[in-house]
């Protein structure tokens, strides 16, 4: 579905991805597992159009993305839940989630995937005229996810979505991921719970220093020793 | 100096006021969401001053009929503006912007310079010099003309900004620009309307001004201070402040011309400012610290 | 001084010292080739090369922008110029008051402002304000010549010369070079001193110089007040040059934006920026008044200050940091001290 070739990003003189290149297939989770500062989040965001490349090609659906602008990416049906949640703090979650469907792509279907989102996640309904900066970190995570799927994204990017949530909001968030992808969405998973993330991932990556040094099936990978000695300390 | 006096004059400040309130809200539209320090603001007043004193020379055209033309017009220069050159400044220091803001000014207030010479231009309106007595006050029409004009186009952009997705969208951006993007807002778009709203919000008001003031090139700077003082009294990114600070500080330079000398008035609004950033830096409509 | 200088020239490479002593070694031969027109332009490129070079301090070092720096130049004017023609007491003594207060003006609005953290566009705002009254009440206030304007009458041939700051352009000259090689020479000093380094702590990194046991509110206090004094100092002979002053034309806006644009232009916070940029904007000025009066044959109020707003515009557009650093690169002056 997607599809990434010796992609190289620079920030200044720093060089933040060196010669990327991985796919990722439709209807499943691919993880991407690395330290802080390894280009994960670069990553995203080179894919979502917010960040532009210095060699290489990102091609979505048979079709060459790189170079455009990140409105029209999402137009394409790449949807983001970024890290730290990112929601806007002094607007309704209603609102927050209308900004979800400015994509022309989504605007028809706008009440529809919005009584979706509502069935999917009651606690929003209930705090619909509630400003979003108001709500709690999980909360927020879940209006972040909502606001993504009134995109209509064909693959969403997940960038660290249970940084700051409690061990027991942790597994409702992997769950509400596993049940998305259950559903057909075409998922990337950025993690710091490696352990778990691989497990629900079909396929993994491993990024150090801006470089692809390890790929694999999600057990195969979870199974390398070096992983398990760098990420799971075993 | 009697009540009944001082009576007229706040009425009169309040009046000013709003006028002042719409130019700032212009300002506040810019400064608090394309996070651009547009130092040419009062030189687009004088700018709108004198298309309407020519619609109204040539054309015969009402200065408060004009304003509704003059704002299009602004929208359009202001949405191009923002579009092929400001946007390459967004994110560059802030003391670049105000070098390219200070090189615009001075190419409007010396093109109307060059254009209309250095002598003040007087529309003269069938009605400039009416006024109502109300009981023992005295009103200007052309203030109170001026002044609901203002708070109609005030109310639409308000109205703008709360009702429509657009609108939302632009409130969204100025919350957190990141997810703007994440979300995949149009920034770029939503940045160009957004300076193209600020522009017809000082074109509206330039051109009910030249109902009372007389276009001159040399307004231009107090003006640009004036809209500053009040947007950081107000308190950054509020619409409403901008708006009630408009009027503070109207009374303020009204009651000061009456008590000290005209030409003090503009000492009292300094006056406002060094207080409130003294006292409330974040301004009195302002949130947090 | 001298220790200092010594060493600060002993930071420069060869090629950068030929370069720099070349410079200073033509600016002071320049009298016996300039006519009296150009020495004119001099004389201001030398003026405002120092007080640019007295806001860099304040914001390329610090951080921190005054856009109401006429206030100090004003006011050490005033001060000097109100003090010989009342009592006639000499520029040279008057200049200790007259920075002073200048100097008492900037700690009143580094207290204001500094205490709460007050920066960028609210602080700029909040130095235009002082300016703004300040002119206001030099306006209304009849003693100071109000806004009809004070004058500094001229001295008998005889008796003039430089302790009444009242010889020709020559003295002048001198004098104004004088004026910015010494603001220059303290710019580089405190740029290498401990204050200087927590200056650009505090512009770079504002919380990490907190964290660093940087006292910010010291610091940015002892900016505004080298900034205030060397301007101040520079409206002193300013005043004696021009013999007049006027509110509306000391304590303007324009005038405080005319400083600043030397150093952004040039290279804002490097030390050659603010004479880089003087030395393009005010010729620049003076040629495009030359030149619509040759096109069009008479003066046209406004044009030639439109082409240079225009001309603004491109520069910034195309300079990202300002002129010098790029073209110190290309005269093979990359800087190590001279930046």
């Amino acid at each position: 579905m997607l599809s990434i070739r010796n992609l190289s990003v620079f920030y200044g003189d720093a060089q933040a991805l060196d010669n990327v290149s991985l796919d990722v297939p439709a209807g499943s989770i691919t993880a991407i597992v690395g330290a802080n500062g390894a280009g994960k989040t670069t990553l995203i965001r080179t894919i979502a159009g917010m960040l532009s490349a210095a060699s290489g090609e990102i091609s979505y659906k048979e079709r060459i993305i790189t170079g455009l602008p990140g409105h029209q990416v999402c137009d394409l049906g790449i949807g983001q839940v970024a890290e730290g949640r990112q929601v806007f703090p002094t607007l309704t979650v209603e609102e927050n989630l209308a900004m979800g469907a400015m994509l022309p792509r989504a605007r028809a279907s706008r009440k529809r995937n919005l009584e979706r989102v509502y069935t999917m996640f009651p606690r929003l309904s209930e705090r619909r005229r509630q400003n979003a900066g108001t709500m709690s970190g999980g909360e927020q995570q879940m209006l972040a996810i909502g606001r993504c799927l009134m995109g209509e994204p064909e693959l969403i990017m997940f960038d660290e979505p249970s940084l700051g949530l409690s061990p027991a909001l942790v597994s409702d968030m992997l769950a509400t991921i596993g049940s998305l992808s259950q559903s057909g969405l075409t998922c990337i998973l950025v993690e710091q719970n490696v352990a778990q993330s691989l497990k629900l991932s079909a396929y993994a990556y491993v990024l150090e220093n801006g470089r692809i040094v390890l790929s694999g099936s999600g057990a195969a990978v979870l199974g390398d020793d070096r992983v398990r000695q760098a990420y799971l300390g075993l | 100096m009697s009540l009944t006096l001082s009576a007229s004059v706040i009425v009169q400040g309040v009046l000013t006021g709003l006028v002042y309130g719409l130019m700032a809200l212009g300002l506040s539209v810019i400064f608090g969401i394309v996070r651009v320090v547009n130092f040419a603001h009062g030189e687009f007043a004088v700018l709108a001053m004198y298309i309407a004193y020519l619609l109204f020379f040539w054309l015969k055209l009402d200065p408060f009929l004009a304003a509704l033309p003059i704002a299009a017009l602004f929208f359009g220069v202001g949405y191009l503006l923002q579009r092929a050159l400001i946007n390459s400044f967004v994110a560059r220091a802030e003391h670049d912007q105000f070098i390219l803001m200070v090189g615009l000014a001075i190419v409007l207030v010396n093109g109307c310079l060059m254009i209309f010479g250095p002598e003040a231009r007087h529309a003269e309106l069938s009605y400039s010099l009416d006024s109502w007595l109300a009981g023992p006050l005295i009103i200007d029409a052309v203030r109170v003309y001026a002044a609901i004009g203002s708070l109609v186009v005030a109310l639409m952009l308000l109205a703008f900004f709360r009702l429509t997705d657009t609108g939302t969208a632009i409130r969204a951006c100025a919350d957190n620009r990141l997810a703007a993007a994440i979300v995949g807002l149009d920034t770029r778009r939503l940045y160009a309307l957004t300076f193209g709203l600020g522009l017809a919000c000082v074109g509206a008001a330039g051109a009910m001004q030249t109902a009372i003031i007389d276009p001159n090139p040399s307004l231009a700077p107090g003006m640009t201070l004036l809209a500053f003082t009040v947007v950081i009294v107000g308190g950054l990114g509020s619409l409403i402040g901008a708006l009630f600070a408009g009027i503070l500080i109207g009374v303020a330079e009204a009651l000061s011309s009456l008590v000290m000398a005209p030409s003090m008035k503009s000492l009292a609004s300094f006056a406002v400012l060094v207080l409130v950033l003294v006292l409330r830096p974040q301004g009195l409509f302002g949130k947090g610290g | 001084m001298h220790p200092t200088l010594h060493r600060l020239l002993g930071q420069l490479d060869r090629r950068q010292r030929l370069a720099f002593l070349g410079l200073v070694g033509a600016l002071i031969l320049g009298p016996a080739f300039l006519d009296r027109y150009l020495m004119s332009i001099m004389i201001l490129v030398f003026w405002y090369a120092a007080v640019g070079q007295a806001w860099n301090i304040m914001m390329g070092f610090c951080g921190q922008l005054s856009l109401g720096h006429c206030l100090y130049s004003g006011i050490g004017g005033y001060v000097a110029a109100l003090l010989w023609v009342n009592y006639g007491i000499p520029p040279w003594l008057a200049a200790v008051p007259a920075m002073g207060i200048a100097c008492a003006c900037g700690i009143v609005i580094g207290w204001l402002a500094f205490r709460y953290d007050i920066g960028g566009v609210y602080f700029a705002l909040l130095t235009i304000a002082f300016a703004e009254m300040a002119r206001i009440a030099f306006d209304n206030w009849a003693g100071g010549g109000g806004a009809a304007g004070l004058f500094i009458p001229l001295i008998p041939a005889a008796d003039a010369g430089l302790w009444t700051l009242s010889g020709g352009p020559l003295q002048f000259y001198y004098l104004m070079l004088g004026l910015a090689i010494t603001s220059f020479v303290a710019a580089a000093a405190l740029r290498a001193s401990r204050l200087g380094h927590e200056w650009l702590a505090i512009r770079e990194e504002p919380e990490a110089a907190r964290a660093l046991g940087i006292d910010i509110y010291r610091a940015k206090l002892a900016a505004i007040i080298v900034s205030a004094a060397i301007t101040s100092l520079a409206g002193v002979f300013y005043a004696f040059y021009q013999r007049n002053l006027f509110p509306s034309d000391a304590f303007d806006v324009s005038r405080s934006i005319i400083m600043i644009m030397g150093p952004i232009v040039g290279g804002l916070g490097t030390l050659m920026g603010p004479v880089i940029g003087a030395l393009i904007l005010t010729p620049l000025g003076q040629i495009l008044i030359a030149l619509t009066e040759r096109l069009v044959g008479h003066a046209v109020p406004g044009a030639s200050l439109l082409a240079y707003g225009a001309l603004l515009m491109v520069i910034i557009s195309t300079n990202a940091n300002g002129v010098w650093p790029g073209l110190s690169r290309r005269l093979g002056l990359a800087p190590r001290a001279l930046r």
